[in-house]
């Protein structure tokens, strides 16, 4: 479904992405977790083709064609969703009018038949059930005058009606009560299947407690420096992304002994267990440990 | 800014739609001004004595006058000796049907969407269609005839109703005006004559749609709507004209008379010819608008849509006079490609208890300028008197610019006078919003734009905001990459 081969992307003079490789088979949803400034967000963005983040090295496969050609409508239309982490208010355009441009314009570039008024409101209500939304919100212009919850609601209802190949949910968890963590939550489930992936970019582990990732990164520095199983995002969020931070896990300098962190301190991961012996300082073979004790 | 955001403010791409000429036989005046001229406009229309009179005073003043420096547009000396006032198509209308208007003339009229035939079967409007300076057809006369509503030409009216015309032209706007409105008194060639007679809402929209076509004419036409107690009318006029590399001066008169609890909407559409990407050509649009809500309780709306012409000059305006009197002022400005704006509103306010409001949606992209300037004037006999005055101005691109000046002239405490404006962008965080959802750039932008237009388009007929939407559309068009 998706493949990121050694991606370097820049904003402005400053890279911010220093080589990322990730791979998302068909029907798997993968997690990418980090500390705040990895790089989370530029990926999310990368991905759908925001303008200002500019791609200086590497490529992004998507169903076997070359993603980052395409024009963000092009993406889109080819399935590629991206939940935003503020989404955009736009005055004055109704969110039912919105949201049929949108699945028109997608249609439409898929050579699909356009949705009439009537089945486009029949699908709509069936939808928005599904995210517990008033139909009178669905009047009122796109998140204008949205609390943060309704927004993040809007933009699952959004998913659930685009039906995306690749959703990209970037920290859609942050800042929700339980209960709009479980709308999310249950929009990707909904949508799982095996044509289906996702990819989830979160902070916390909370959202990853309602929906089990196949398989969970860590984004250091720019770099993934770790990927294991759904358990690396409990240890994470047991221990925190301290040790990742510190000088021993920049990139280029030690990320084989960043890796071994995980394989100690899981103790359930079998990749990476042969640097075990290459870590050289004392404070994250220390951090290392505890964690493991405490499991 | 990225590439794509450079191209935002690329218009070059930028296509008119109306830019065709039709093959109509056309008869003329000579080039120039003079008495003469005005004397064979007037003998033309076969007009009574008191008219002439009238023209020629307006003109003997206008050649006192200086043309308005005080706009904030630029643009050369018009050469008023060079143009030509006074052009008709030839096959002239003693049009008693649809059936004898010029088959090229229809033919014109199909082109630019507006058949007449069909609008008049399907929807109900009853429409003028005013081409060059003279009205060609009149549809629905009978049908508004019935209901007491004379809607006609205005040298029709001149005509069938003198006296009604004798009494109210130059009521609102006096041939001495200013510059632009003292022209058009003395060399007027038609325009639009409506009167509702006291009691009467009358039954259908009334539009009259105007088109430009002789090269080397101005376009002066007059409309005069006179609504009597308790009536209420709704009126659209639409605008187009060919692409033509000169400039084309267009300084129409606009007056409206709203009696005691009448009710007037004037919706425009106006899509003169903008100029080309360099900014040849295009039509001045130098109008005079003004509404006098003369008797209590009495309205007058103004919406205007104003997406064409080279440059735009106007502020249509509300007298308000009878105690109680409300005047609107909505709009929609676009300056795109070279094209420059000045135009706004002005609310005189002179009754007790009136009240006005302006919003103002100013739209810049390109190289346009876009003015807004309003008046809003409350006199020391306009106690309890209100205003509220909104006025957004949207850019697209770096090389725009939009400007606002607006005047507040109050007389008496209880006065209550509101202002708010806002100026802002076409943000890329919410054109990449909408991308990422699959919608197409230039679709994007359009619809953001719409959104932020909606509190005007919403005061349009129904199947007017539609083509407004779409006109709104077409002048954005290359306005992204």
């Amino acid at each position: 479904m998706l493949l990121i081969d050694d991606l370097h992307a820049s904003i402005g003079d400053s890279e911010i992405l220093h080589g990322v490789s990730l791979e998302v088979p068909d029907g798997e949803i993968h997690a990418v977790m980090g500390p705040n400034g990895s790089g989370k967000s530029t990926l999310a963005h990368v991905l759908a083709g925001r303008d200002p983040y500019e791609v200086t090295g590497g490529r992004v496969i998507y169903d076997g064609v070359d993603l980052l050609a395409m024009a963000p409508e092009e993406r889109a239309a080819a399935g590629v969703f991206l939940a935003f982490q503020q989404p955009v208010e736009i005055p004055g355009v109704p969110t039912m009018y919105f949201l049929r441009t949108a699945l028109n314009a997608q249609r439409r570039a898929r050579g699909e038949e356009e949705l009439g008024p009537v089945e486009f409101l029949a699908l709509v209500d069936t939808k928005r059930r599904l995210v517990d939304m008033e139909r009178a919100l669905l009047d009122r212009a796109v998140n204008d005058g949205f609390s943060g919850g309704e927004r993040k609601r809007n933009e699952i209802l959004q998913m659930l009606i685009l039906e995306p190949r690749l959703a990209v949910l970037d920290e859609t968890d942050s800042g929700l009560d339980i209960d709009a963590l479980r709308v999310v939550a249950d929009g990707v489930t909904t949508l799982r299947g095996p044509d289906r992936s996702a990819l989830l970019i979160t902070h916390h582990q909370r959202l990853l407690e309602h929906l089990v990732p196949d398989r969970v990164h860590v984004l250091a520095g720019g770099r993934i420096v770790r990927s294991g199983g759904p358990d690396l995002a409990v240890e994470l969020e047991a221990h925190g992304y301290a040790t990742l931070d510190s000088p021993a896990v920049e990139p280029r300098t030690a990320s084989a002994g960043t890796a071994s962190i995980g394989t100690i301190s899981t103790g359930t991961i079998s990749t990476g267990t042969i640097s075990t012996g290459t870590i050289s300082t004392g404070t994250i073979s220390t951090g290392t440990i505890s964690t493991g004790t405490a499991r | 800014m990225s590439a794509a955001r450079a191209e935002l403010a690329d218009l070059a791409g930028r296509e008119y739609a109306y830019g065709f000429s039709t093959d109509l036989e056309t008869d003329f005046a000579p080039k120039g001004l003079s008495e003469d001229v005005i004397r064979l406009i007037s003998a033309k229309k076969g007009e009574p004595d008191w008219l002439l009179e009238w023209r020629l005073g307006a003109y003997r003043h206008w050649r006192t006058l200086d043309e308005p420096t005080w706009p904030n547009v630029r643009y050369p000396p018009i050469a008023y000796d060079d143009i030509i006032y006074y052009a008709a198509p030839k096959k002239k209308p003693a049009l008693s049907s649809l059936d004898e208007v010029d088959p090229e003339l229809r033919a014109m009229f199909d082109k630019l969407g507006i058949s007449l035939a069909e609008q008049e079967r399907l929807s109900g409007v009853a429409i003028d269609a005013v081409v060059d300076s003279v009205s060609v057809a009149t549809t629905f006369q009978a049908k508004l005839a019935e209901a007491g509503v004379i809607f006609c030409s205005f040298s029709q009216a001149v005509q069938d109703h003198p006296d009604l015309v004798r009494a109210y032209l130059g009521s609102v706007v006096p041939p001495r005006d200013n510059f632009f409105a003292a022209l058009n008194s003395a060399v007027f060639s038609d325009g639009t004559f409506c009167y509702v007679p006291k009691g009467v809402a009358c039954p259908m929209e009334l539009s009259t749609y105007f088109r430009i076509n002789a090269a080397g004419t101005g376009q002066f036409e007059r409309t005069l709507i006179v609504a009597e107690e308790g009536a209420s009318v709704s009126y659209l006029e639409g605008c187009t004209a060919p692409m033509r590399d000169e400039h084309q001066l267009h300084a129409a008169v606009v007056e409206l008379v709203a009696l005691d609890d009448a009710t007037i909407k004037y919706s425009t559409v106006q899509n003169w010819y903008p100029g080309d990407a360099e900014g040849k050509g295009g039509v001045y649009n130098f109008v005079t608008k003004r509404g006098r809500a003369a008797g209590a309780r009495s309205k007058i709306s103004w919406t205007q849509v104003e997406t064409g012409s080279a440059i735009t000059w106007k502020y249509p305006g509300v007298v308000l006079q009878g105690d109680g009197s409300v005047g609107e002022f909505y709009s929609v400005a676009v300056s795109a490609g070279h094209q420059q704006a000045d135009t706004g509103t002005k609310m005189i306010h002179i009754g007790k208890d009136t009240k006005s409001t302006i919003v103002s949606k100013a739209i810049s992209t390109g190289h346009g300028q876009n003015t807004y300037r309003g008046l809003v004037k409350m006199l020391r006999s306009a106690t309890g008197a209100r205003n509220h005055t909104r006025c957004d101005s949207l850019l697209i691109g770096g090389d725009c610019g939009a400007h606002t000046f607006p005047y507040v002239e109050v007389k008496h405490p209880t006065c209550q006078v509101e202002h708010e404006a806002t100026t802002s962008k076409v943000s890329d965080d919410q054109l990449f919003y909408a991308r990422q959802r699959g919608i197409p750039e230039e679709e994007a932008t359009s619809m953001i734009v719409n959104g932020f237009c909606r509190e005007v388009f919403r005061e349009l007929p129904m199947e007017f905001a539609v083509e407004a939407q779409r006109l709104l559309s077409v002048s954005l068009e290359g306005a992204v990459g």
